[in-house]
């Protein structure tokens, strides 16, 4: 199991590495430069000075060293500085979103909580809800159950969690009026009631999301009983006279869990990505709301920062997968 | 000793079919056979004949739907299990009634280790707890014969080759001490060395445990080694039964002559070559109201296509169904 991880791992360092050389280079050849957006009375030498201070006259391969080395090593000292108060901080540049000149990592320690709630949230109600749902479909294939559930996650996964966003929004915030339709980043949960609010303010991106994924989930875990339910095994289980239940959420569901751990653990980052949209529609200024901010004012550093965040969850979550796998799996984990 | 014995299990009138989309399918009809206390009985016939349906439909192993018994009881320890309910009926299976499966490698469930899975029946059935089922296993284990008991335990499905596997089945079927065994086919996925050793196997635990078994097999060879009686299955229906001996040496169902010659080395000499039965299997979409072999039969005549024939004693103990008398070589 060790070397099994140790090889996943192997492969993973090398595909960072160059995914972040393509997100560098793509972004370093797009049109767009940090003056750009200053007004039009600076004269060009004071241009060229800001240039030259952001380090953009250096050949391209030192850029991307120096880069590289910000992203993975000054700023994640920096962030864990921050957050623990030991000083660890390393002296020297910090990448600076051209944007707000401040370091891009101070910028996404603010922006990523709101995103973990939403999303982390919307994720594990998705998966609560789905389990069982998926459990129960395959049990009682072609059920009434069945057939609701199945109508129900053909809509959730069809339609796109933005027109879900907004038709919730429209119906609970317009028309009924039960939940706030703006995400109120600032507000802090103190008490009871505090705390209520932001029950009340998160429920609607939560569900939004909780449901797309939940719609997802529940049919790979369907269809994954289902493919167990025909197994010998299975009979085998019931002719040394287990129970119903036994056989299903032991035996059954046991296997069924393999694949559905792995499409699980390798959505996580699908999700921050696909949250994007959603964070747009609810206001909530997370990481998504940060990354489209920044395209519009071709900020590269706070782009390339984020897209390489994205790059490396996708990695990582990845190589969780195959972990996992093997761990559910003794077929791979004794290989 | 065959005729005195009470039998365990008595099956009178079976009947099953499947409702599938595209129509009925009779596949079980009007079986009757009766096993008696410690013996073995063979049960033969091609693909499609309904033996595994047959066992299956006695303790309720078929999928309802598509499946469906109809008719029938079947006697065992002086209930019938056709109208037990499910909760009774697993209080059986595992416990009074044993199933061994054709394919071992894919009759164990891949993600749990041997121990579990052995252990299993033990803690359900006989109460027994952790320590006294682990004890338990590893004499089953031994039993088959499975080298190293102790630490085989731990490990998982994968980590045994195929006669191993199918010896662990043996051990889980066998580890309530049943009083009936039923192997539906359970050497066919294993190659002719290992198939031996398995029916070496099953002879001796068979004279230290002295259950009832029924094996079901392609193989007319492998009855004539074990079995003490046959049943001979064709289309959903028995064509003939009786003591091993007594079968092979007349056999009255042209079905089962034909099985006969086209098994090469039954009783010591070499068939020239091997026969291949003309023909296809019958349709089973409708209850049969003719005899289901007259289409590849060469006894036939006219009386075949008009009426299904009922069993009639050949020999004591011996029967067959067939409107052709094998001893005069006409009709009855
Ligand atoms: N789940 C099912 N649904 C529909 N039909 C079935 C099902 N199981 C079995 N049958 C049908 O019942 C008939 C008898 O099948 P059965 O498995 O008892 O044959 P068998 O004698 O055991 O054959 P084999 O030697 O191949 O195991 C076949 O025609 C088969 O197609
Ligand atoms: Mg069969």
């Amino acid at each position: 199991m060790l070397s099994y991880t140790l090889r996943r791992l192997a492969f993973a360092v090398p595909t960072v590495l160059i995914i972040s050389l393509i997100v560098f280079l793509m972004l370093d050849m797009a049109p767009g430069d940090p003056t750009g957006s200053l007004p039009l009375t600076i004269p060009l030498e004071v241009r060229e000075q800001i240039r030259q201070s952001l380090g953009l006259g250096e050949p391209v391969f030192v850029r991307y060293f120096k880069w590289l080395q910000m992203t993975v090593i000054t700023e994640p000292l920096h962030i864990l500085a921050g957050l623990t108060g030991w000083d660890i901080a390393p002296g020297g540049p910090r990448i600076l979103s051209w944007q707000t000149r401040s370091p891009v990592g101070d910028i996404l320690v603010q922006r990523v909580p709101q995103t973990l709630w939403v999303v982390g949230l919307g994720y594990l109600f998705g998966i609560l809800i789905a389990l069982p749902i998926g459990v129960i479909s395959a049990y009682r294939q072609y059920s009434w159950f069945d057939q609701v559930g199945t109508f129900v996650s053909m809509v959730g996964f069809s339609v796109p969690t933005f027109f879900t966003g907004i038709v919730f929004i429209l119906l609970f915030s317009v028309t009924l009026g039960w939940f706030p339709s703006m995400y109120d980043t600032t507000h802090v949960v103190r008490d009871w009631n505090s705390f209520l609010f932001q029950a009340k303010q998160i429920a609607m991106p939560v569900a939004v999301l909780a449901l797309y994924n939940a719609s997802q989930i529940s049919r790979f875990m369907r269809a994954s009983m289902l493919d167990n339910l025909n197994q010998d095994y299975v009979r085998t289980a019931r002719s040394k006279g287990m129970g119903e239940q036994t056989v299903v959420l032991v035996h059954v569901l046991r296997n069924s869990m393999i694949p559905v751990v792995t499409v699980i653990a390798i959505g996580i980052p699908t999700v921050f990505t696909g949250a994007i949209i959603t964070e747009q529609i609810f206001r909530v200024n997370g990481l998504g709301d940060a990354l489209i901010r920044a395209i519009y004012v071709s900020d590269w550093p706070m782009v390339q920062t984020i897209t390489f965040i994205f790059a490396i969850l996708i990695v990582l979550f990845n190589l969780i997968a195959d972990v996992l796998y093997g761990i559910l799996d003794p077929r791979i984990r004794y290989d | 000793m065959l005729e005195t014995s009470e039998p365990v299990l008595q099956v009178q009138g079976l009947k099953t079919l499947f409702n599938t989309r595209s129509g009925n399918l009779h596949a079980v009809n009007s079986v009757s056979f009766n096993l008696q206390a410690g013996e073995l009985l063979g049960v033969v016939g091609e693909s499609g004949s309904g033996k595994s349906v047959t066992m299956m439909s006695l303790i309720g192993l078929l999928p309802t739907p598509p499946a469906e018994v109809q008719a029938g009881s079947v006697m065992f320890g002086g209930q019938d299990l056709l109208k037990l309910s499910q909760r009774s009926l697993q209080n059986l299976r595992g416990r009074d009634i044993g199933f061994v499966f054709q394919d071992p490698m894919t009759s164990l469930n891949p993600v749990f280790t041997v121990g579990f899975q052995i252990m299993e029946p033990l803690r359900r059935h006989m109460g027994m707890n952790k320590s006294e089922a682990q004890a338990r296993a590893i004499e089953l284990l031994d039993l088959v014969g499975i080298p190293d008991a102790r630490r085989r335990l731990k490990d998982f499905p994968h980590q045994f080759s195929g006669g191993m596997r199918q010896r662990v089945m043996i051990a889980i079927a066998l580890a309530c001490d049943p009083k009936v065994l039923i192997a539906d086919e359970p050497t066919t996925a294993l190659d002719v060395t290992i198939q031996a050793q398995i029916l070496e196997l099953v002879k001796e635990l068979r004279q230290k445990l002295g259950m009832a078994i029924i094996w079901i097999t392609h193989d007319l060879g492998v009855i004539a080694g074990i079995a003490d009686r046959v049943m001979v299955m064709y289309g959903g229906q028995v064509v003939e039964y009786g003591p091993v001996r007594e079968v092979f040496a007349n056999p009255a169902h042209p079905y089962t002559r034909a099985l006969m010659t086209t098994v090469p080395s039954v009783r010591g000499a070499r068939a020239p070559k091997l026969n291949v039965i003309e023909g296809q299997p019958p349709i089973l979409s409708q209850h049969p109201i003719a005899c289901p072999f007259r289409a590849r039969c060469p006894k036939a005549f006219d009386r075949c296509g008009r009426e299904n024939p009922a069993r009639y004693d050949v020999a004591p103990g011996h029967d067959a169904a067939c409107f052709w008398d094998y001893q005069t070589g006409a009709p009855r």
